[in-house]
């Protein structure tokens, strides 16, 4: 078993590796690499594509690695590898980016990346810290997860999900913002689960032995 | 609803935490490894390592320590002391950082931030204010651990950093820092109004009502604090409990 962590060199790749590898070794979920190698994308039986930085540039940096890029679209499209996408990595699987310009995503989970505009001019933006999740829809990866739970975001913009059933947990911020989606194979998650202590690594763990 | 963060900050120098930290279960209480892992079963919502005297040569232990801490803790890691250019960023970043502050490169020249900003995202870009009050109402940037003066003034300055991508700031009150007054809340709110990114306040806590303060009085979205934490005057918990009885949100164990 093998989990690939997508360098494209966008991001804190060495929190999500080791938060990542200690579940995966309490859970026998086997290894977990950070790979900007084609070849070993493919092999991988998990696929997390973690992200940093505004949609347009990271969209173009995983473009720009063209193989890494076809080898991920193949293994989440065509082999149905259960993928994770992390903040903007969750982001680029959205239709369309709305971050300085309209940029084309990857099209996965129908929806929109916008701004977020609390409805509160008092609450700040980036909305950054540890907000209390509100589990919208049931999903393996919430197993042992409750509503109430608290998980750690730092972003500016979040995805407005085009479909409800597939935006699986949200948080209130004046305004809903998405917190989690998801359809078939694969996840998004627009906090950083490896930055949410217990209830973070909880999720990672769930998502490693998740078989969709 | 998002929940107002408690930051406790570690001084390092020469990869050692300075004055030590001194609470149970700590097994040495000058390794900030040590430290930070305890703080993040203590339930803090974030951790700051500030590199006190941050040289070139010892450049080498920070990242050490970085890369130690994100080993063991799972909460987001700001840190700062020395950080010059994107390259300093993204060297601390791949150690293992989740947020780096620039402080006195920035003062020298706002466009370091940009540059970073633009590299990285705004969300691990902090810019690290230290002000003094020169007048009522009215605050300058100090730089060097507070020593020189800029002639700059620390709002419209707080302003420039929002413009050029910062995602945060850090505003350490020179006036109170190591005092046990309280923030200086003036400061504080001034700041907090002007920019519409989160401000996380620094400098004078002595109490859990200072805490309280910071956030109701000041506008605060993050409080940080040093020695009430490290010296067992307080638990972290006993600060979160004492916020959320004041009406604060808080993420309670």
């Amino acid at each position: 078993m093998l989990t690939a962590i997508i360098d494209y060199e966008s991001g804190n790749l060495h929190s999500a590796h080791k938060a990542f590898e200690r579940m995966a070794r309490e859970v026998g979920a086997g290894d977990v690499v950070v790979t900007g190698d084609a070849d070993v994308l493919a092999s991988a039986d998990r696929v997390v594509l973690p992200g940093d930085g505004a949609f347009p540039a990271c969209m173009a940096a995983l473009k720009g690695h063209s193989g890494l890029y076809a080898a991920m679209v193949e293994a989440v499209e065509v082999k149905g590898r259960p993928f994770l996408g992390i903040c903007v990595g969750m982001q680029l699987i959205a239709s369309r980016g709305h971050e300085y310009t309209l940029t084309d995503g990857l099209g996965w989970i129908a929806g929109d990346v916008t701004r977020i505009v609390p409805s509160d001019p008092a609450l700040k933006v980036p909305h950054m810290g540890w907000n209390d999740l509100v589990i919208d829809v049931p999903h393996p990866v919430f197993d042992g997860i409750k509503t109430g739970d608290h998980t750690y975001f730092v972003h500016s913009y979040h995805m407005e999900v085009a479909t409800p059933g597939e935006r699986l947990a949200h948080v209130e911020y004046a305004t809903d913002v998405t917190a989690v989606i998801g359809r078939d194979n694969m996840i998004g998650m627009q906090f950083h689960p490896e930055k949410s202590q217990t209830t973070g690594l909880r999720m990672i763990a769930n998502f490693l032995r998740w078989t969709p | 609803m998002l929940k107002t963060r408690i930051i406790p900050c570690l001084d390092v120098a020469d990869g050692r935490v300075v004055k030590g930290v001194n609470f149970v279960g700590l097994r040495d209480a000058g390794d900030p490894v040590d430290a930070a892992i305890a703080y993040d079963a203590a339930g803090a919502d974030e951790l700051c390592f500030l590199d006190i005297h941050a040289t070139h040569e010892n450049r080498g232990t920070m990242f050490d320590l970085v890369r130690r801490t994100a080993e063991h803790c799972y909460i987001p890691l700001t840190v700062g002391g020395g950080v010059r250019t994107a390259v300093d960023v993204r060297a601390l970043l791949l150690a293992g950082a989740d947020k780096v502050s620039f402080n006195s490169a920035a003062v020298a020249d706002p466009d370091v931030v940009a540059a970073a900003a633009d590299q990285f995202g705004s969300q691990c870009i902090v810019a690290a204010i230290d002000a003094k009050t020169v007048a009522p109402g009215r605050w300058e940037i100090f730089t060097h651990g507070g020593r020189k003066p800029t002639g700059m003034d620390a709002v419209e300055f707080a302003i420039t950093m929002m413009e050029k991508g910062a995602g945060e700031i850090l505003l350490t009150s020179m006036d109170r820092d190591g005092t046990k007054q309280g923030f200086n809340l003036p400061l504080t709110r001034a700041i907090s109004d002007a920019v519409s990114m989160p401000v996380i306040a620094s400098g004078g806590v002595g109490t859990l009502d200072h805490l309280v303060a910071g956030v109701k009085k000041g506008g605060a979205s993050a409080v940080l604090a040093a020695s009430i934490f490290h010296f067992g005057e307080f638990t972290i918990q006993q600060a979160k409990q004492h916020m959320a009885d004041a009406g604060i949100p808080m993420r309670l164990a």
